[in-house]
């Protein structure tokens, strides 16, 4: 990685607190430009929270983030242009085709050669023979697809992943797994929240394990086999009695 | 502001496509102002006066009625699969999901009320050409849409979402029930348009100040 | 507690209970007795002030609901809320002491007449207000959108007024129609009083709030 690439995605001490509860408590991330880095953790560390907050889809408590160099708070609109995101939810809607539900976001990302760019996208995940189907009728894992191609559709420079592979099948997991892999090679930044210890190691730059709120681990994924990823992942993850 | 613009269309677009595909629910809400009509009609003895003293504000109880389910469902189905989410997401400021799904409503409601208004006027024996009941419409419609939209947007992340939208929508805009039934009396009778006017007048006054502090709160229901 | 509390609220609650003795002294006492309505217009000296106090409630759920929004500072929350229950309250007893008066005075419980039926609006707006923190499901959210539901029900209580008078022109119960220097002077220790009342009912109820707080939050990190 050049000393010149940019940051993408930067927090500084970020806090996020719903009420009394507080799920984010003091993050300072940094992930350069087109790295992949997976975050680790089990249910109710904050994965979702963290990656929804980086979405705009919450508002920080405290803490900066810096998003493409954006400040978070000020340009929400400039941030979400460069942001793809993929979460268990498919934002999508039911009652329109395969087709329409491109169309629309097409148009609310002012994406150029809207026609052609669809058809590209469609070919990419495997489904240009579904164009017409109607959302609703289609299973889990070709849901996902199509959530994944919503999310490029306007070529972002930073995806956000949070745990993509929820809800998927043996199959679907797999499409998943290889479509991440063209994903993470390219010059796209990744982040990327999931359960998947294996394939988070094998495509991650770097691993950040999660846990309460806090990163209690990080180190770079070539220094650790799968066996001391799980050993670490079960003594971060350690529930005082 | 051309995008902008074009943006707010392609919301509504979305939304009129979705609602179509479920045809049942368009033509349920209309039913349902027909029916409020005639259930009014039933607690009234048709050959007393009484029908037609009543007669405005049947009407906009029907109103009211059909245009709290349609609001009912403004949000739902978009939170259900995330949708919501989805519009958030996209690079544009929060306020124009407000104006898309406003504008969306409004044209739902305004729609009902052109179908359902002649009904009404035949059923009760008014003559049966009063524009004046159409600038009461849209003037009320657009009141019942901004707060409503709000409202609507705010039920959806609650948990008695059938019931906080009547709670909330009813006694804020009681002004605007007060107003359209007076005007819609005052239209009925064949009155000079001067006796509206002051009716009018206020149902304005709520579109003006309503539709600009709802657009700005808006995203304070949204963003969490 | 902060020592330098407890002092205060001494003389918020000394002065009130002076307030309020001046006061009930002054309208069961001093007050003429009314003309037409006899000794049960004294409840007008309730009535009206409760009233006006109700208002001043829901302007501060007003004010703190917008500082809440732009500061997301917890204690905005905590005074808009207590300030809303307690204009709840007031409101109530208006609505309570509405009925009371006019039973005797126009023959019947209740009449849509202009300032009882814009209370009983403003009853909902804010009942409502209450009502939506427990639909929101979770406390910050709860926060949030009662806070757009103040701001909101506080513009529209102008209109509200404005709306319900302009349709009951018709009929308008003048209850009072000049009021004598005594009348007036007992009104206005009544209205002094119940702001004191107010200031410490609030005092009390955000003390309350933010203890509450802080037991659920040491119950939780243990």
């Amino acid at each position: 990685m050049s000393a010149n690439a940019g940051i993408a995605i930067e927090t500084r001490g970020l806090t996020k607190t719903f009420g009394e509860r507080e799920a984010l408590g003091g993050i300072d991330l940094k992930v350069a430009e087109g790295e992949c880095v997976v975050i680790f953790g089990p249910n109710g560390a904050g994965k979702t929270t963290l990656i929804r907050v980086l979405a705009t889809l919450a508002r920080p408590t405290s803490g900066t983030v810096r998003i493409a160099g954006l400040d978070l708070q000020r340009e929400g609109p400039a941030i979400r242009r460069r942001i793809g995101v993929v979460s268990h939810q498919s934002f999508l809607y039911e009652n329109l085709t395969v087709y329409e539900n491109l169309s629309f976001y097409s148009t609310m990302y002012d994406v150029p050669r809207k026609e052609k760019r669809i058809a590209e996208i469609l070919e990419l995940v495997g489904l240009a023979d579904r164009r017409d189907e109607r959302v609703g009728t289609l299973s889990r894992g070709t849901q996902q697809r199509l959530a994944i191609a919503r999310a490029l559709l306007h070529d972002p420079t930073i995806l956000l992943f949070d745990e993509p592979e929820t809800g998927l099948d043996q199959r679907a997991g797999a499409f998943l797994g290889n479509f991440l892999k063209t994903l993470t090679s390219g010059k796209r930044t990744v982040l990327w929240t999931t359960h998947r210890l294996e394939l988070g190691l094998e495509l991650a730059a770097r691993v950040i394990i999660l846990h309460r709120g806090k990163t209690v681990f990080e180190a770079a994924g070539q220094s650790l086999t799968i066996a001391e990823l799980h050993q670490t992942y079960a003594r971060c993850t350690e529930e005082p009695r | 502001m051309r995008r902008s613009i074009a943006m707010i269309l392609a919301i509504v677009r979305k939304d009129l496509l979705s609602e179509l595909r479920s045809k049942e629910i368009a033509v349920s809400i209309l039913l349902f102002a027909l029916l409020v009509i005639v259930v009014f009609s039933f607690a009234f003895d048709p050959e007393t006066e009484a029908l037609e003293i009543v007669a405005p504000g049947v009407l906009w109880i029907a109103f009211t009625f059909a245009g709290m389910l349609g609001l009912s469902r403004l949000f739902a189905a978009e939170k259900e699969k995330g949708g919501l989410e989805g519009l958030m997401l996209c690079p544009m400021e929060r306020d124009l999901i407000y104006w898309g799904k406003l504008l969306g409503i409004f044209l739902f409601m305004m729609i009902v009320e052109a179908v359902i208004t002649p009904i009404f006027l035949v059923l009760f024996d008014f003559p049966l050409w009063i524009p004046e009941l159409g600038l009461i419409s849209a003037l009320a419609t657009l009141g019942f849409a901004a707060v409503g939209t709000l409202f609507s947007a705010m039920a959806a992340h609650t948990k008695a979402r059938d019931i906080t939208l009547p709670v909330l929508f009813i006694p804020i805009t009681v002004p605007v029930i007060i107003a359209a039934v007076k005007a819609a009396e005052a239209a009925l009778g064949g009155e000079p348009f001067g006796e509206m006017a002051s009716w009018l007048g206020i149902i304005t006054a709520f579109d003006a100040i309503f539709l600009v502090v709802s657009g700005f709160v808006f995203e304070f229901v949204l963003e969490e | 507690m902060k020592g330098k509390s407890v002092p205060v609220d001494l003389w918020l609650w000394g002065l009130a209970s002076a307030l309020m003795t001046a006061a009930v002294s002054l309208i069961f006492f001093y007050a003429p007795t009314e003309r037409e309505m006899g000794d049960i217009q004294r409840i007008f000296y309730f009535h009206v002030p409760l009233a006006w106090i109700a208002f001043l409630a829901f302007f501060i759920v007003a004010l703190c609901s917008a500082l809440y929004l732009w500061k997301r500072e917890t204690k905005w929350d905590t005074i808009a809320h207590s300030s809303a229950e307690i204009g709840v309250l007031f409101t109530t007893l208006v609505l309570i002491t509405g009925p009371l008066w006019a039973r005797p005075v126009w023959g019947s419980w209740w009449e849509w007449e202009a300032r009882l039926t814009s209370s009983l609006v403003l009853w909902m707006i804010y009942l409502a207000y209450l009502l939506v923190r427990e639909y929101a499901g979770a406390e910050e959210r709860g926060a949030r959108f009662a806070a757009v539901v103040g701001i909101i029900g506080f513009l529209d209580v102008p209109i509200v007024y404005l709306s319900v008078n302009l349709w009951r022109t018709q009929h308008p119960p003048e209850l009072v129609s000049d009021l004598g220097g005594a009348m007036l002077l007992t009104l206005m220790v009544s209205l002094a009083a119940f702001t004191v009342l107010f200031a410490v009912l609030l005092r009390q109820r955000t003390a309350l709030r933010n203890l509450d707080r802080r037991v659920k939050k040491l119950k939780r990190q243990h």
